[in-house]
């Protein structure tokens, strides 16, 4: 099995791990202080895309189109945590979880009332696309996206990693995760801590907007649907309580699809989807708090 | 019945009842509307089962209403062309046929099989846990009716499934599923399950089994979703397994919370109310004569609004329109009270 799996394959599942990861930071960085599942994160990565295609299909500059996605992202993301996170905060999860169902379908009816009205199903970034072209090294070809997907992404979570571990506001960040009652009362702001939550998690799906347009140059309602479906499951299976197994999770479950679809033939992965989620099934009855979290540190139980 | 329960049931019957007469004085271009109008009740309740009365969040209901469709449309093909539009199929599915009021039923049994057996283990998890795993029998119901071209139509559309389900029988096949999920609700086994719900220890600590009273909840769910994807099926004629996948599940989960998730009526209202309001506006998009004025919207624009009525509702009244509650007896009373 292991002889059939070739550098190559080996390579972008690293990448679509690294993007994968990214994603499931932003999740897990929201869910830690909200204790909400934002849904609609896919859906702040399909604005980001619909930016970059915007600006391509207007002939800006690559660096133009990126600060553009980069707006778009964060003052939707600032909208979405006014408008909808702040009323909602003392809600129940299922309620907070649906509302963002209901954020991400207007969200991407929007999207599909623009395809409707320019007359084109779907737009296309190419002026990025040019980093989707192949460097050969040691006889693998590397598409440039993906070095630049695995770099970004070790990069972006050292820096997030030191600014959780060694400035104040990672403190806070922390504490909040951990108990959020508990750190207001020792003075912990909650809006200064949500906020920056939300602005991280935008930052990183502006990030993951830009490497994933590039691989996918055409751009639809449905953008980054699929994959924030699978990340969630990813985040969950992890472990969601803490930001590393979430992570970890995310990473784990970019890596098997992207080493599975790489390995086998195309006529033989038609019920692979089922084989993964009843794996997922079995581990969820097996860890219901996540697989990598330790046992007995969880209030996640079965009955 | 009790007077109580026969008040708490007059509400959701009435809405029903209604929903059918007003679709019978309707032209036939309309009345479709009417028709999806009831069947999402019947998908919305057979959620609310389980959803509301164990307040575990489950993405897994769809399944039941995919199996219940896609059974109840393969057993109701006529012989003659099944054979040649679904050459694969096993050869106790090809070579039999039967009625439609027996593929209803079927379908239900279908359904609660299905629930009971997936049930089993996954009842034991809670919170997000449950959530994720339920979603995941929804990927694997829905990726097996894709491609296992054994049990079903493959990637194609399932189609020449004898269009029987018309108003009288929306009607009375949803009124079915509104009195059997009441006479859940007000049984021992109900009351025992929203128990669970407002506080699974204390429960536990009088002695109610958590997991088997989640099992009775989501079988029976089964079994009315597996009755309301029969009826949908013979209101289309023709399905595909995209057509009962996440959309319909995120859809129908919205439309509960928008009721109110903790009542009967909320899930009858919420299914109306969303499915009311997607009609009208896609009327409106062809432009419809409203107050003397007429009323244009641009292609695409009612999704948008359903869209924002319900993150408005959401974030605006979180406990949904009825607020979670039943209008019976005790709730007139109340009210005539305070005026």
């Amino acid at each position: 099995m292991i002889g059939a799996i070739s550098a190559q394959t080996l390579v972008d599942a690293v990448g679509q791990g690294a993007i994968y990861a990214l994603m499931a930071v932003g999740i897990g960085l929201v869910f830690g202080v909200l204790r909400l599942v934002n849904f609609a994160y896919g859906q702040l990565i399909m604005a980001g895309a619909y930016a970059l295609a915007f600006a391509s299909q207007h002939d800006w500059p690559v660096w133009a189109g990126i600060v553009l996605c980069f707006a778009v992202v964060l003052a939707l993301s600032a909208l979405m945590e006014l408008a909808v996170f702040r009323p909602l905060r003392t809600q129940s999860p299922a309620v907070m979880l649906v509302t963002t169902f209901a954020v991400a379908f207007l969200l991407q009816a929007a999207a599909l009332l623009i395809d409707v009205n320019d007359g084109t199903l779907g737009e296309t970034a190419t002026s990025i696309a040019s980093l989707n072209q192949a460097i050969t090294i040691w006889g693998v070809d590397v598409r440039k996206i993906t070095l630049v997907a695995i770099v970004v992404a070790a990069i972006t979570l050292a820096l997030l990693a030191l600014l959780l571990g060694r400035t104040s506001l990672g403190l806070q960040l922390r504490a909040a995760s951990s108990d959020f009652h508990t750190a207001r009362l020792l003075g912990v702001r909650a809006g200064l801590v949500i906020g920056a939550a939300v602005l991280l998690a935008g930052l990183l799906a502006a990030t993951v907007a830009v490497m994933l347009t590039v691989q996918n140059p055409f751009v639809q309602y449905d953008f980054a649907l699929k994959e924030t479906i699978v990340v969630l499951v990813g985040v969950v299976v992890g472990g969601i309580d803490r930001l590393w197994t979430a992570t970890l999770g995310g990473f784990l479950i970019g890596f098997a699809s992207g080493v599975i679809n790489g390995a086998l033939p195309t006529d033989k992965t038609v019920f692979l989807p089922s084989v993964l989620f009843a794996l997922v099934i079995v581990v969820l009855l097996a860890r219901p708090a996540g697989l990598f979290t330790r046992s007995g540190t969880s209030l996640v139980e079965r009955v | 019945m009790s007077r109580a329960a026969l008040t708490q049931l007059a509400g959701p019957v009435a809405l029903v009842v209604a929903t059918g007469v007003v679709g019978s004085f309707t032209s036939r271009a309309t009345e479709i509307y009417f028709l999806s109008a009831l069947i999402s009740v019947a998908i919305v309740v057979s959620v609310y089962v389980f959803v509301g009365n164990s307040g575990v969040l489950s993405f897994g209901q769809i399944s039941f209403v995919a199996l219940g469709a896609f059974f109840a449309g393969v057993m109701t093909i006529p012989l003659e062309s099944k054979q040649g539009v679904l050459p694969d199929l096993y050869p106790v599915l090809r070579d039999h046929t039967v009625g439609d009021l027996a593929s209803l039923v079927g379908a239900a049994i279908v359904g609660a099989v299905f629930a009971l057996a997936v049930g089993l283990p996954l009842m034991r998890l809670s919170g997000l846990a449950a959530g994720i795993a339920t979603f995941a029998v929804l990927e694997i119901t829905h990726n097996l009716l894709r491609e296992w071209t054994k049990i079903g139509p493959g990637a194609t559309t399932l189609s020449l499934v004898p269009e029987t389900t018309g108003l009288l029988r929306a009607t009375l096949g949803t009124l079915v599923v509104v009195a059997v999920a009441l006479a859940y609700q007000r049984s021992r086994f109900g009351r025992t399950l929203r128990a669970t719900r407002e506080d699974p220890l204390a429960a536990q600590a009088v002695g109610i089994n958590v997991h088997r009273q989640r099992l009775w909840a989501f079988a029976l769910s089964g079994a009315l979703g597996g009755l309301a994807g029969a009826l949908y099926v013979h209101m289309l004629g023709s399905i595909t397994a995209d057509q009962v996948y996440l959309e319909l599940t995120f859809l129908s989960l919205a439309m509960l919370v928008v009721g109110g998730t903790t009542s009967l009526l909320g899930a009858v209202v919420g299914a109306l109310a969303i499915s009311g309001l997607d009609s009208f506006l896609s009327e409106a998009e062809q432009g419809v004569t409203l107050a003397g004025g007429t009323l244009d919207l641009p292609q695409g624009a009612r999704l948008v609004i359903v869209g924002v009525v319900m993150a408005a509702m959401l974030i605006l009244r979180p406990s949904g329109l009825t607020g979670g509650r039943e209008v019976g007896l005790g709730w007139l009373r109340r009210q005539g009270r305070n005026a």
